[in-house]
């Protein structure tokens, strides 16, 4: 493999990561209050489809992503309300929240644009455009780190850089503020928080809230960054790789920028080589297909480190009589 | 302490609110699309059932219903979250393929019972990892299954394309089956008794095994020692390993089961139906056996009436989809809407009618 | 604050008529309550008497359904903990309100950050504690890990938090029932300290010793209600006993001197290291006879689970356990079916975590863990519920289970009758060796006397049995000898009658007993 191709398949790495790292820090947000997320999916879902169907109409990629990230605290709010006011099982929240944003979106795709589920592609102003860093075209000749600059940190679009950027944020969030703070008590004992005269209710609502609004901007960057507009069930499972890299990240920000990194390489790697010949045994694509999830498995096997989620995720909070 | 509410309240009041309510979002659903829902639902109803083929068709779908929501619902007793009938299913579609093609079957009555064998056992071959791994690794049986539902589509997609596939064909599906695994269908066992059904419906013999599964998984979960020590598992670990009942043991156990049963499946739809295995054979039956246990609140008659209802939906989503504007995945917004309602807001449902039984109490007091 | 104003003094908690129910449950029934400033004031009773809501209800985590409150002689809405906060009261309950990973720092400013960032309010925390733990003798670490202090420091935690929160009013929940007697008094120490420095203190609690040795005023609860409010020096323990249950309590269990036969239980050098490798059985060794009851007494928490749990086969240990002169396997995972085979019968600690499965029907329970018995079962296949039913029909009536209804679900019998359910279970066995935790926690007076009955009756008709029990009233009533746990150890043995609480307490706080 020489250097251009290593780069390309990097630069396809970020680019795939990108939403995976957006929904792993949606979940990340969710789940360290407390609240398991499996519907990060439908959440992006949901969005991707608003956000794709509002830009085509409106040819703005703003108001898209405007739209994209308010479809997708509907759905937050729906799994906000039965797992924290009526205190529901947050696991059949998650899955019917996928379910919803999977038949919504057809149904209503179907009903405005008659496509077969699909929205018209985006051109121009529906999409985000690449971004050049300053200097990217200057620097380009210099060895080695000019084609690095050039190709890998230059050129992608605003959501990329502000998946990248929300990283150090969301530790410095988690870690050093008062919301932080109080996030992290009501995922680990909400009782601590409750008697200390903070609201459980809203603290967890604050937390997955953002977590809507993240999940949000994952599916406005698959519909109108990565691909041009969508098409049904575009999300093809990124919720649940994100769902796994949080969990590999054992719930942490820089590691979840990592682990997303490592499973956009994989998914880099399973689109640029449909067949790994590797000495004779050729690989088949569908091995390409199954290995994040291969791998998603052994890591939740432990075999990689323990992982212990926050004490109080996934149980509704009861005053205790 | 009482409780709050009479049995009967619990047991179908509250499923009956919570879907009345799925439907009403349902309906106002089809209204925003611009459809007329009173038009859908007389439309589904002579769909699914105004007709022995309509009704051909929606126990066809049943019987698929059956066998996903009661391996959900056994989970569930043991307090495991099967998602990955999907999977299961698929594995079991494979299963009944290998045999069917294996041997020159001379009649389906010995085809039968091996390919139900090897649909069971490919099923709960396919939840042992997940099962496994829960049961000595601690790893959430939820997550795993998901991600199994996935490895298993490409391990479907990777047999036929590469390997199953009859030389020459182009579609990814096995060659068909030989005639001597063609099962019965209503028609051909209802006409002995003089009764006309459909000759053209897919509602087949397996029907009548997805009513045995029911009376047997009762059988088992209520009326054996194993059955037992699942629902005591399911309400109380810690209770359940001070009594010597064996986590790993249970937890094993009801995911087998559970395997097998929506392997069992492929009985159906692949041998009963489509006579061979095509890919995506399963269509979201795996998923809609979450819908059909939460319905029938994990109980064997519960499941049983929900799957009717849900081949009711899903035949009528069909004839929707066929004769107006409104798309085939309603469906799965219904289905949707019924996992949210009788799942996760329960208790939306549940705490006002405990307070009006309260009221209705004190009132008569 | 209160009661500095004036001549007149105001009362710093007034409560007027307060109720509530929870469902059918009235848990408080108009309850009037007044507590003047610097003065500990004491609340006893049972069990489910109602105290914890009442003094939920006044930290706002819970709404009166009626009633009224005044704080410093002002009527006062509580509506949540922020403005119990506000009004200057503070809680330590029972269970630690504490977030584990935290640090001591970052829980003592959990909901009083100084605002939107940190840095400060840790640096603002950091000057406060240590001038609290000058003022009143708390000194904690503040950068230590909740997770990793004792219970002791954990509480001291707790009342950090409500002084850094600047309460005037400070209400303590059972605060003794996981300290070693000289924590306990170290606590005391404190309290003493906080009320000559003008705070008001409401201490909840059962037991009778701490009300007469530290309050100075006491009002009992019973059954929601609150039945007499009293100056600790002009009442007797006798007394308050009687206003707690009611009526005369059976001070003495009548029964006949024990007559212990071959050994039944023989224990030599147990050991049971926990996931998080510490040590929690460190060389325990014991034996029981046929025929008398060995009580382990102890402070919660200092491996009396560990040994049920070993000997219940539910904890995998090292060392030897010999039912009968049987060794028994110690290593094997999940051991409850062969410990019940060897004859051992286990009445948890906890009944209704693990002694019963609560949604299960009475019939249900009544066989739970012995389910594998050809007594229950219709063929190979089947178990046979009409026998067991009808089994758990006549059981019921023999242990006074009320209602006597196989058909009802086990959480919709009260403590003592749930209790019944599993002591008929367990006894009924004719087992050799009866193992019980607690085994009148959470049961009222009437039962009690029927369950100490019951464990005699089982003693005199031969069995071996071994009783752990927090309470040292029940220890000392019961036993035929006591053995004292302490940090994983027997510190020593005694017999009932060349013993007192006294004794036994400075065993139960590690102070290595006399050889007797």
């Amino acid at each position: 493999m020489d250097f251009a191709t290593a780069l390309q398949i990097l630069d396809s790495t970020v680019r795939l990561a990108t939403p995976l790292l957006l929904a792993c820090l949606a979940g990340l947000f969710s789940e360290r209050a407390g609240i398991f997320d499996i519907g990060l999916e439908g959440k992006m879902l949901a969005s991707a489809f608003f956000s794709a169907a509002v830009a085509a109409v409106t040819g703005s990629v703003w108001l898209g992503l405007g739209a994209g990230i308010a479809a997708s605290l509907v759905m937050a709010a729906i799994h906000g309300a039965a797992s924290i006011s009526f205190r529901g099982n947050q696991l059949i929240s998650g899955v019917a929240i996928n379910f919803l944003a999977a038949g919504l979106t057809v149904v209503i795709a179907q009903t405005w644009f008659s496509q077969g589920g699909r929205t018209p592609s985006l051109i121009g102003a529906a999409r985000f455009e690449p971004i050049t860093l300053p200097l990217a075209e200057t620097l380009h000749p210099v060895p080695i780190l000019g084609p690095i600059y050039h190709e890998l940190i230059s050129g992608h679009t605003l959501p990329v850089y502000l998946a990248f950027a929300l990283v150090p944020l969301s530790w410095w969030v988690l870690n050093r503020t008062r919301f932080g703070l109080r996030l992290r008590a009501v995922g680990e004992n909400p009782e601590a928080l409750d008697t200390a005269g903070v609201s459980v209710a809203a603290t967890r609502y604050a937390a997955v809230a953002i977590c809507g609004v993240l999940c949000g901007i994952a599916g406005a960057y698959l519909a109108t960054a990565l691909q041009a507009g969508f098409v049904k069930d575009m999300t093809a499972g990124r919720g649940f790789i994100a769902l796994a890299a949080l969990i590999f990240a054992k719930w942490r920000p820089w590691q979840a920028m990592g682990a997303t990194l490592l499973f956009g390489f994989l998914q880099a790697i399973a689109l640029r080589y449909q067949n790994i010949d590797l000495g004779g045994v050729v690989l088949p694509v569908q091995v390409m297909d199954a290995l994040p999830y291969v791998l998603t498995v052994v890591i939740l096997a432990g075999f990689v480190g323990r992982a212990i989620p926050p004490r109080a995720g996934g149980a509704p909070y009861m005053k205790e009589r | 302490m009482r409780d709050a509410m009479p049995k009967w309240a619990d047991l179908v009041l509250i499923p009956l609110v919570s879907l009345v309510l799925a439907f009403a979002l349902s309906a106002l659903v089809i209204l925003a699309i611009g459809e007329d829902p009173v038009a859908a639902v007389r439309m589904m109803v002579s769909g699914a059932l105004g007709s022995t083929y309509a009704w051909g068709y929606t126990l066809y779908y049943a019987t698929n219903f059956i066998f996903t929501g009661l391996a959900v619902a056994v989970a569930f007793q043991a307090r495991l979250f099967n998602i990955g009938g999907e999977g299961q299913a698929m594995l079991g579609g494979l299963g009944v393929a290998l045999i069917c093609l294996s041997l020159p079957w001379p009649h389906w009555a010995l085809a039968l019972p091996a390919a139900a064998l090897g649909a069971a056992l490919f099923g709960a071959a396919w939840a042992a990892i997940p099962a496994w791994l829960q049961a000595t690794r601690g790893s959430h049986v939820v997550i795993t299954t998901i991600m199994f539902n996935f490895i298993a589509a490409a391990v479907l997609n990777y047999l036929l394309v590469n390997v199953m596939r009859p030389i020459g064909a182009m579609d990814p599906a096995t060659a068909k089956f030989p005639p001597g695994t063609h099962l019965p269908s209503l028609h051909d066992l209802l006409a002995p008794f003089g009764i006309a059904f459909s000759r053209a419906a897919p509602a087949n013999i397996t029907f009548l095994i997805a009513i045995a599964a029911c009376v047997l998984v009762w059988l088992v979960l209520w009326r054996t020692r194993l059955g037992y020590e699942i629902r005591a598992y399911g309400h109380s670990e810690p209770a359940a390993i001070y009594a010597g009942i064996r986590p790993v043991r249970i937890v094993m156990a009801a995911m087998l089961i559970s395997g097998a049963l929506a392997g069992l499946m492929a009985v159906n739809n692949v041998m009963g139906e489509a006579e061979r295995l095509v890919l995506n054979a399963v269509e979201g039956a795996g998923f809609i056996g979450i819908a059909v246990a939460l319905m029938g609140r994990s109980h064997p008659f519960g499941v049983f009436l929900a799957a009717l209802l849900f081949g009711f939906l899903y035949q009528g989503g069909a004839e929707l989809a066929l004769w107006t504007d409104i798309p085939r995945e309603m469906i799965v917004v219904i289905q949707a809407l019924v996992i949210l309602f009788t799942g996760a807001l329960d208790n939306m449902v549940r705490m006002p009618l405990e307070r009006l039984f309260l009221a209705l109490r004190r009132g008569r007091a | 604050m209160a009661g500095a104003a004036g001549g007149q003094r105001v009362p710093a908690i007034e409560l007027r008529g307060i109720s509530k129910a929870f469902g059918p449950v009235q848990a408080n029934r108009d309850i009037s309550l007044t507590v003047m400033p610097g003065t500990i004031h004491g609340i006893v009773g049972e069990n489910g008497a109602g105290k914890s809501t009442l003094m939920s209800i006044l930290y706002g985590f819970y709404k009166a359904d009626a009633g009224e409150i005044r704080i410093a002689g002002r009527p006062t809405q509580i509506p949540d903990s922020q403005a119990a906060i506000r009004a200057g009261i503070g809680m330590v309950f029972q269970h630690f309100k504490l977030v584990e990973p935290f640090t001591v720092l970052e829980n003592v400013i959990l909901g009083v950050e100084d605002g939107r960032l940190l840095r400060p309010s840790l640096a603002r925390a950091q000057g406060a504690l240590k001038r609290l733990a000058e003022d009143y003798e708390l000194h904690v670490d503040p950068d230590a890990r909740i997770e990793d202090l004792g219970v002791g420091m954990k509480q001291r935690v707790e009342i950090l938090k409500a002084l850094y929160r600047q309460a005037d009013i400070l209400i303590l929940d059972e605060p003794t029932g996981v300290l070693t007697p000289a924590e306990a008094d170290h606590l005391f120490r404190i309290l003493e300290n906080l009320r000559s420095q003008g705070k008001t203190i409401i201490l909840i609690t059962h037991k009778l010793r701490e009300i007469m040795a530290i309050t100075d005023t006491v009002s009992v609860m019973r059954r929601g209600q609150m039945v007499a409010t009293v100056a600790t020096a002009q009442t007797s323990p006798g007394e308050l006993a009687e206003l707690m249950v009611g009526r005369k309590v059976l001070l003495h269990l009548d029964k006949k001197p024990a007559a212990p036969g071959r050994n039944v239980l023989e224990v030599e050098n147990l050991r049971v290291t926990d996931i998080d490798g510490v040590e929690r059985l460190r060389g325990v060794s014991l034996t029981v006879r046929a025929g008398e009851i060995l009580g382990i007494a102890g402070v919660a928490g200092n491996g009396q689970s560990q040994l049920l749990g070993v000997l219940g086969g539910t904890l995998r240990a090292s060392g030897t356990v010999r039912i009968e002169g049987q060794a028994i396997d110690l290593g094997a995972r999940n051991a409850g079916q062969a410990r019940r085979a060897a004859g051992i019968a286990h009445v948890p600690e906890d009944r209704q975590r693990e002694g019963l499965v609560m949604e299960f029907l009475a019939w249900e329970n009544m066989i739970f863990g012995y389910h594998h018995d050809p007594a229950c079962q219709r063929n190979r296949a089947l178990m046979d519920n009409v026998a067991i039913r009808a089994m758990t029909a006549e059981r019921m009536e023999r242990f006074d289970v009320r209602p006597p209804d196989p058909d009802l679900q086990a959480r919709s019998f009260s403590g003592g009758n749930q209790q019944k359910i599993v002591l008929a279970r367990e006894i009924e066995r004719n087992p050799a060796l009866l193992i019980v935790g607690q085994p009148t926690r959470g049961v009222d007076i009437g039962a009690i006397e029927f369950i100490h009955q019951r464990l005699i009756a089982l003693r005199d008709a031969g069995a071996a049995i071994l009783l752990v029990s927090v309470e040292l009233d029940e220890i000392l009533s019961l036993s035929d000898r006591i053995a004292v746990m302490f940090d994983g150890r027997i510190m020593g043995e005694r017999r009932p009658e060349e013993t007192d609480e006294k004794d036994l307490g400075l065993m139960m706080a590690g102070v290595r007993g006399k050889a007797a």
